[in-house]
């Protein structure tokens, strides 16, 4: 069981506001204590997502909580948009593919970096990613 | 005339400068001498408005006071006024012609049709004040940023043949522009045949950076020259191995002086100690 202890969330809708969202995401590591790879694990994961988020959904919010599953503690980041949604999930999954001209490694980069990845897309909705990052993950 | 209630405030010019003069003096937004020549200037013209006006809120003649409106509102902003203290000079304003107002006319339909006049046009004001004091703070952070972009991409020559730019923030498109640019233009000025670029102060290295790194790294191969990327730090280089970002065509070092090393290396150079 996953229970959140605090939240807050941010609006994003233009790459200025990508600064200061990392920069409370990583408040919230250190507030839980979370070692300097995992803090630059969750922060370069965010950052990949609200790249994401802004590039292809056009801009949208983000969710941060601190997490706790019995004696471990985490912070989740939940980046929800109203964009076009994504057309084959197993195709954007798939390292180095890209609609854009960018690397292709942002989402699988970013399951890679995180404990728990889960995301949500409908054509024409938009997509919901969640991401959890464990203090000893 | 529609309205010559407003316009017969003209007759009572003095006594409403002392009046607003005594308002501002009670709720303490005021500096004294310079004020007094804006206030005066300020009140003429308004009153003139008021006067050729004739009852509308929204002439020409009343531009003019707008323009000069900015003007006193940006001077009292460089005097260290608040917005609030100048939204304030313009109530103060208000109440002074009401209070004369509530004076020279008795009837009360007159004198709320002349009072809501004088509320529309000095509120309309009291805004302009306040936008045009968020457009000077504006003029500043834009200021602010451009110098910012152009003192941290400084260019260092550290050695004949050598340039090092060391990154500090975050990397995004118009600042990889600008690295770019300058780097590339001291490559050619300084006829430097290496480059190293120091991501020491750069917070995270996601794909994006990553990827402006490489265009960066091309882009001086191009130039004839060799890049080296240096300051990578250990949860980065992990970091960038999960996100499985490709570096491995790249020189890359742990620190600037062992970039720099590798540089004299390329360059045939030793650097022995003075016996």
């Amino acid at each position: 069981m996953t229970t959140a202890t605090s939240k807050e969330e941010l609006l994003i809708v233009k790459e200025q506001d990508v600064v200061p969202l990392r920069n409370r995401v990583k408040e919230y590591g250190v507030k839980i204590g979370m070692s300097i790879l995992n803090q630059t694990k969750l922060i370069t994961a965010t950052s990949e997502l609200v790249r994401n988020l802004l590039k292809y959904g056009g801009g949208g919010k983000v969710i941060i909580e601190s997490v706790s599953n019995g004696r471990d503690q985490g912070v989740r980041v939940t980046f929800i948009d109203n964009g076009p949604g994504i057309k084959d999930i197993s195709l954007a999954m798939k390292d180095g593919y890209s609609t854009g001209k960018s690397l292709g490694l942002g989402l699988p980069g970013t399951k890679r970096l995180v404990n728990e990845f889960d995301i949500q897309t409908e054509l024409g909705n938009g997509t919901t990613v969640t991401i959890i990052k464990w203090k000893n993950g | 005339m529609q309205n010559n209630l407003l316009a017969s405030l003209k007759e009572h010019q003095n006594k409403l400068l002392t009046t607003w003069s005594q308002l501002l003096q009670a709720n303490g937004s005021t500096d004294g001498a310079t004020e007094e020549e804006e206030s005066k200037e300020f009140a003429a013209l308004l009153l003139d408005a008021l006067h050729y006006s004739n009852g509308n809120t929204d002439s020409d003649e009343l531009e003019k006071v707008h323009d000069l409106l900015i003007g006193i509102s940006s001077s009292r902003g460089r005097r260290g006024f608040s917005p609030r203290e100048n939204a304030q000079y313009l109530i103060a304003f208000k109440e002074a012609a009401s209070k004369i107002l509530s004076e020279v006319e008795s009837d009360p339909s007159k004198l709320y049709t002349a009072n809501l006049q004088l509320s529309t046009i000095l509120d309309n004001m009291a805004i302009l004040t306040f936008e045009s004091y968020m457009k000077g703070r504006e003029d500043v952070i834009s200021r602010q940023i451009d110098e910012i972009s152009e003192i941290s991409t400084p260019v260092i020559r550290v050695w004949d043949g050598v340039v090092a730019l060391p990154i500090i923030g975050t990397l995004d498109s118009s600042r990889t522009q600008v690295v770019m640019e300058n780097l590339l233009q001291q490559i050619v000025d300084t006829g430097s045949s290496i480059a190293i670029l120091d991501i020491s102060g750069v917070p995270a290295v996601d794909s994006l950076v990553a990827q402006h790194l490489i265009k960066t790294v091309s882009a001086t191969r191009l130039m004839g020259a060799e890049c080296i990327i240096s300051g990578i730090r250990p949860e980065i280089a992990q970091t960038v191995v999960h996100l499985g970002i490709d570096l491995t065509g790249i020189i890359t070092k742990a620190s600037l002086a062992s970039a720099l090393q590798t540089a004299f290396d390329m360059l045939q150079l030793t650097v022995v100690k003075r016996k």
